[in-house]
């Protein structure tokens, strides 16, 4: 692997500056030690980023103003494959289901890193997808959800060329649709099941927050429990409540579930929509919710007791309520003390960041049920701010830089072998 | 009795009021091979490729005040598409009239050359409005081709400066390029509804199509982006303010008629909404600006001297009250005529 590091400027950084060398004994050499090189190294990486900041952020506004709700990615994966194609990647390619894919060739080309993220947005039947640039920030709808990845993919091309860096592996660069919700994974599994090439380990970009180590992911239950008014119900009975007190008793009874702290365990109760009108009765009323576990038994237990609710309150009000599972996920993942992890924690360290090691419920699920080592990383930081609309989110620029040294080194060091 | 406009103004003035062209003018020709999309120079690299040969140098100028909101956005992505991916532009400036927020300190952190008008040759004085930005950017900016675009766009995209120089570089004979927005024209596949803004629809075209009925061919006449050479710009006056836009048109056609002229569709435009009191001032200096060239061109002996007060009305309580504006369309000489510029460029009148 080459690996000459060079400035904003383009002025080589020396591989080793002498504040990071060793005098070794009797030779007269002043060698480096490992720690420093990789931190001198992860510091040419950020200044390289900076010089590529202007075009990241380009990308970013591109992709963010793009509407892509789930199952309409279209449109995104498109600009992705186009820029793919202006820099020049071996490979792109649309594939039967939309993902958008591109491939920095390797020098050998044996092996394979995946590096991903998810192309659509919660962003659902807006007109205005604007985004606002401000000194030190970007604000936009869903900003941080996931375009900086989506931009990251097609930077990181030019980020390695202006660092004059070859990897021996193949970089498999993979924007997935149909992830978020009822997508439920399914671009990145259709990837992982019809791609045809072997996979090393993966890399999930998230947007946010820098520092972020995702090694493991969290079990899942995802659904939607449907509280419907039977073809008999008496319309002319004054008082007659419809579906949404029901719906009440249901989520009275959910959220009185005993969850235990250990294994960590929770359910969110996200979304609820019922009635059209404050003098009609509502005929259906719907609860999203996602329960959350290390255990997979405690999920399926807190299915059963979700199952045993519906069904007491559905006989007790004489309404149908009915539980639509649109996703389930195993826990699982790496060890904290894999070679990967630790790795990952070491860079991250050297950038001056303080790594947050915790699970998930990301696209990292889909990878490690097929046994591909995997982590997820955040790209910078930011915030839902109080006083901006609820779909609006803030991210911050400076730290960018940083995010993309981050992914550099993760990838250099798989590159080099001995974590995955 | 049908009025003749043009026995009418030889009447008055002695002479024909505009030249005529020895080649009847069919807008609908021009439209055909002087109106593109901006997706018709979408090869950027096919563009650089043209404008090395020709030995071009290409400056963007984004006039801009109190824009802080938006100058961010703009700058990062002309910058990162047409100078950092591609190198089209050889310079992106920002002419500012002293803004009092952060605009100023925001385009010079995402990479731009940001000064301010007053500082560029302050021996001939301060004047306010974006017409002087303009003027002093020609000073100011070393490019043959010079790309204005307004800094107020929220939805700017590379197209912008790539879709108004496109027909600069591939057409020799074209001067100055003019943008429209989400408009007009009869496209290969159904037919979009035209119109421009408010001052453009009830003040320009009326004029244009009174008194200069081939510009009524420019789609958005007062459309705030637009590409030139700088040989045409050097040799226009500038109205200061809202007037820069009308005195353009009217006198690269008085100089060198329509086939100087192209213009590029670049889809849509988002920006302020601006009030009807603005718009009002706006057509006072537009006013100003095309009555003077209108005696200027010889079109009339004499006009009434111009009031430089205009008069609007405002709802104060129930009661309506006169609000009265100065605005005087101050015009700086063609800038070939100021020695500095001469030196700079050593060019001569």
């Amino acid at each position: 692997m080459t690996d000459l590091t060079q400035t904003s400027s383009g002025k080589p950084v020396p591989a080793c500056p002498s504040s990071a060398r060793e005098h070794r004994p009797g030779s007269g050499d002043i060698v480096p030690s490992a720690p420093d090189i990789l931190k001198v190294r992860l510091e040419g990486y950020k200044s390289a980023a900076e010089s590529v900041r202007d075009m990241l952020l380009a990308d970013l506004i591109r992709f963010g103003e793009i509407p892509a709700p789930t199952f309409a990615e279209e449109q995104r994966i498109r600009f992705l494959a186009n820029r793919f194609e202006e820099i020049g990647l071996a490979h792109i390619s649309i594939d039967g289901l939309g993902n958008g894919m591109g491939i920095i060739a390797g020098t050998e080309g044996r092996r394979n890193l995946l590096v991903l993220t998810n192309a659509d947005t919660l962003v659902k039947n807006i007109k205005d997808q604007t985004i606002e640039v401000r000194a030190d920030r970007l604000v936009g709808p869903f900003v941080g959800d996931n375009s900086i990845a989506l931009a990251a993919l097609t930077t990181l091309p030019l980020l390695l060329e202006r660092l004059k860096l070859q990897f021996k592996s193949n970089i498999i660069l993979l924007a997935t649709i149909r992830s978020l919700e009822r997508g439920n994974l399914e671009g990145l599994k259709h990837f992982l099941a019809n791609s045809g090439r072997y996979i090393e380990a993966g890399l999930c970009l998230e947007s946010v927050q820098l520092g972020r180590l995702n090694y493991h992911c969290i079990g899942l239950l995802r659904g939607d429990i449907h509280c419907r008014l039977p073809e008999n119900y008496n319309w002319a009975q004054f008082g007659a409540t419809g579906s949404i007190v029901p719906m009440g008793d249901v989520i009275n009874r959910i959220s009185q579930i005993a969850l235990p702290h250990r294994p960590l365990t929770t359910i969110i109760m996200g979304m609820v929509k019922g009635g059209i009108a404050y003098n009609n009765v509502a005929r259906e009323t719907v609860l999203s919710f996602e329960a959350r576990s290390e255990s997979l038994d405690i999920l399926n237990q807190i299915k059963q007791q979700i199952t045993d609710v519906i069904n007491e309150v559905g006989a007790r009000s004489g309404v149908k309520i009915t539980l639509d599972v649109i996703a389930q996920r195993e826990p699982g993942g790496l060890d904290i003390s894999h070679p990967l992890v630790r790795k990952a924690t070491a860079i991250l360290t050297d950038l001056g960041l303080q790594p947050m090691l915790y699970s998930t419920t990301s696209q990292l699920s889909a990878i490690q049920d097929v046994k591909i080592p995997g982590l997820t990383v955040g790209l910078t930081t930011g915030e839902r701010r109080y006083e901006l609309d609820e779909i609006d989110e803030s991210v911050n620029i400076a730290p960018l830089s940083s995010g993309l040294a981050q992914l550099v080194g993760i990838l250099q060091a798989i590159d080099e072998g001995g974590v995955s | 009795m049908k009025l003749n406009l043009r026995k009418w103004l030889q009447s008055l003035t002695g002479r024909a009021p505009v030249k005529i062209p020895q080649k009847k003018f069919q807008v609908a020709d021009w439209l055909f091979t002087h109106t593109f999309h901006h997706s018709q120079f979408a090869d950027i690299k096919s563009l650089v490729v043209e404008k090395k040969r020709q030995n071009l140098r290409i400056s963007l100028c984004l006039p801009a005040l109190n824009e802080e909101k938006t100058i961010g956005k703009e700058i990062i992505m002309l910058k990162s598409e047409l100078m950092t991916r591609y190198p089209l532009l050889d310079e992106l400036v920002v002419i500012d009239s002293g803004s009092t927020d952060q605009t100023r300190e925001i385009a010079a952190s995402f990479g731009a050359s940001v000064y301010l008008a007053r500082d560029i040759l302050p021996q001939y004085g301060e004047k306010h409005g974006k017409g002087e930005n303009l003027w002093k950017a020609l000073y100011q900016m070393r490019g043959d081709i010079i790309i204005y675009i307004d800094a107020d766009i929220t939805n700017i995209r590379p197209h912008f400066a790539y879709g108004l120089v496109g027909p600069l570089i591939r057409m020799p004979e074209v001067q100055y390029v003019k943008a429209f927005y989400d408009r007009p024209l009869t496209v290969s596949k159904g037919v979009r509804v035209s119109g421009g803004g408010r001052v453009t629809e009830i003040q320009v075209r009326p004029l244009f199509s009174l008194f200069f009925p081939e510009l009524t061919a420019i789609i958005q006449p007062l459309s705030g982006e637009y590409a030139a050479r700088r040989k045409a710009l050097e040799r226009l006056p500038f109205p200061v303010g809202y007037g820069v836009e009308t005195a353009h048109l009217l006198d690269i056609y008085h100089r060198w008629g329509m086939a100087a002229f192209a213009q590029t569709d670049l889809d849509q435009r988002i920006h302020r909404n601006q009030s009807t009191h603005a718009l009002g001032k706006m057509a006072f200096g537009i006013y100003q600006t095309f009555f003077r060239r209108w005696k200027a061109y010889g079109c009339v002996e004499k006009l009434p001297a111009m009031e430089t007060v205009l008069r609007q009305f405002q709802n104060n309580d129930g009661r309506y009250e006169q609000i009265e504006s100065l605005i005087r369309e101050v015009e700086r000489p063609p800038i070939i005529t100021i020695p500095e510029y001469q030196q700079a460029f050593g060019r001569r009148p």
